[in-house]
């Protein structure tokens, strides 16, 4: 064998962890952020904004040991699918924690202006978004094709609530202008969130192509195009 | 979130998952490989192949297509069979005492252990080379002359013609060009053995067999032999049986892998090395064999 299963499967022991423990400050992140949104706390939402760095840390480390990994001992077949998703999972991720840091610095400038009474119910939408990040990363500790295909299903749900948000908003512009400033804020909040399920939804279907070898990206654009 | 189990080397395949159900994950087989695109345009027809040692079986019923002008590689850990198939698609195996034979083999559509035809007729079509180069001891010239010759070619401007083609065909003659008359064995490891593939395909055939050619060389060496393959099957239909598992990921169009005498897979090489149907192969080729 080209290379020594053991010292292998140490390295590969270490990738996970290293994905697992981003996924948990990413999670982190999101939940700060949105509680930061909801309850106007500006001290909480700068935390969220000062702490990306370590998410784009851990971001760096993970592509370079999957790096190293590929070029060190060229995995082939299950090997091969998990270090190419993690590979793509790992940018998922930083872009979800980049996405927390704009809901936090949406937080920041609403929570500092007058409060507005909500045109929708932001944190419902956001408990979505945030059970499709849990749900995408659970899929991919306990590699469950299952539970990852209900997370690509639910992305349609939250892309709903999403385009719901920007009649609602709209809406509330027009009946009241003096408040358009933060209306786009709030507007951006659910464009963020709507982002995040879609990043969620590629950690979904790489956990997929992790499994079964199949990219099912696509395939229902394909499959309504025939 | 929940964290990580970690589990013990070599007990897994599958990503995060520490229990046996990961084994269920993996689709069943969907492919015969008889039926895979690709195959329509055979060379060799190996069907119901049977092979013994002795009382040892070394080869057990093996069917398969190699497809024309491609690159079919085989891999397997030491004693699976792999060489001995080489070696039945030109009856080298012939020359083992003891051993015997069970099934057809067909190359161009002639069955090779059922043709009226001399053997050394039916081997003109399959050339081979070896893990360890061997190049006559004889001048550059007379190396590739050899085999057109003692099929009968005697016209000394043929013979010259073939010769600079069959040393172009495998990069060789501008580095020979001037020193023909040069004994082979002076050559490097790497260009003599790109001057046994110029005997080999000196005679024309429709076959290479390549064992192990690369073993016993550098790394730039081997990458001219694997460059070599990849354009030889042009003309010729390469089969090479390696070692190097990289080797066939890098060069073969089909893979086909062995074990104890069996072909437990065939297919597509790039999906052998992402995707494999066999749990067996999946061990292999990912190092968890044994």
């Amino acid at each position: 064998m080209a290379r020594h299963p053991v010292h292998f499967e140490r390295e590969i022991e270490k990738l996970k962890r290293m994905i697992l423990s981003l996924g948990e400050d990413v999670e982190a992140c999101v939940k700060r952020a949105v509680r930061a949104l909801v309850r106007r706390d500006t001290t909480l939402a700068m935390k969220v904004i000062d702490s990306d760095f370590e998410i784009d840390q851990k971001e760096v480390d993970v592509e370079e040991e999957c790096l190293k990994i590929l070029a060190l001992h060229q995995p082939v077949a299950n090997d091969l699918r998990l270090v190419i998703a993690i590979l793509k999972i790992n940018n998922d991720l930083e872009r979800i924690g980049d996405l927390g840091v704009n809901i936090a610095e949406r937080a920041v400038y609403l929570s500092t202006h007058e409060k507005l009474d909500m045109p929708f119910d932001l944190q419902d939408m956001a408990e979505k978004a945030q059970a499709m990040l849990k749900g995408s990363l659970d899929a991919l500790i306990n590699l469950d094709t299952q539970l990852a295909r209900n997370v690509c299903k639910a992305d349609d749900e939250v892309d709903a609530m999403n385009r719901e948000v920007y009649a609602l908003v709209e809406e509330r512009i027009l009946s009241n202008p003096k408040h358009i400033n933060s209306l786009i804020q709030l507007l951006s909040a659910s464009r963020y969130l709507e982002r995040m399920a879609d990043h969620a939804t590629n950690i979904a279907e790489d956990v997929i192509y992790l499994v079964e070898g199949e990219i099912i990206r696509h395939t229902n654009q394909q499959s309504e195009k025939s | 979130m929940a964290k990580i189990k970690v589990k013990a080397p070599s007990q897994s395949l599958n990503a995060f998952s520490t229990s046996s159900e990961t084994g269920k994950t993996l689709p069943p087989k969907k492919k015969n490989h008889l039926t895979l695109p690709g195959l329509e345009n055979p060379m060799v027809e190996i069907e119901n192949l049977d092979f013994y040692y002795g009382e040892k079986q070394a080869l057990n019923d093996i069917s398969m297509i190699i497809p024309k002008n491609k690159v079919t590689a085989f891999i397997g850990p030491s004693g699976c069979g792999k060489s001995t198939l080489l070696r039945c698609l030109n009856r080298m195996n012939d020359l083992v005492e003891s051993a015997r034979m069970q099934g057809t083999i067909k190359i161009g559509g002639v069955n090779m252990h059922n043709s009226p035809e001399d053997v050394s007729v039916l081997r003109k079509r399959v050339g081979m080379v070896f893990q360890k180069f061997n190049p006559f001891p004889k001048t550059i010239y007379e190396n590739v002359a050899y085999g057109p010759r003692i099929h009968g070619l005697k016209n000394k401007a043929k013979l010259d013609e073939i010769v600079e083609n069959s040393l172009k065909s495998v990069a060789l003659w501008d580095e020979v060009k001037d020193r023909l008359n040069d004994s082979g064995l002076g050559l490097s490891g790497g260009q003599q053995q790109r001057l046994c593939i110029a005997r080999a395909i000196a005679v024309e055939p429709e076959v290479l067999l390549m064992d192990e050619p690369c073993s016993a060389l550098d790394p730039l060496s081997t990458g001219k032999i694997e460059e070599l393959a990849v354009g030889l099957k042009e003309k010729y239909t390469i089969v090479i049986v390696t070692h190097n598992m990289q080797q066939a990921a890098r060069i073969a169009d089909f893979t086909g892998f062995m074990l104890l005498g069996d072909l437990v897979e065939f297919g597509f090489t790039d999906r052998m090395f992402t995707k494999p149907e066999k749990k067996a192969t999946e061990d292999y080729i990912t190092g968890r064999f044994g």
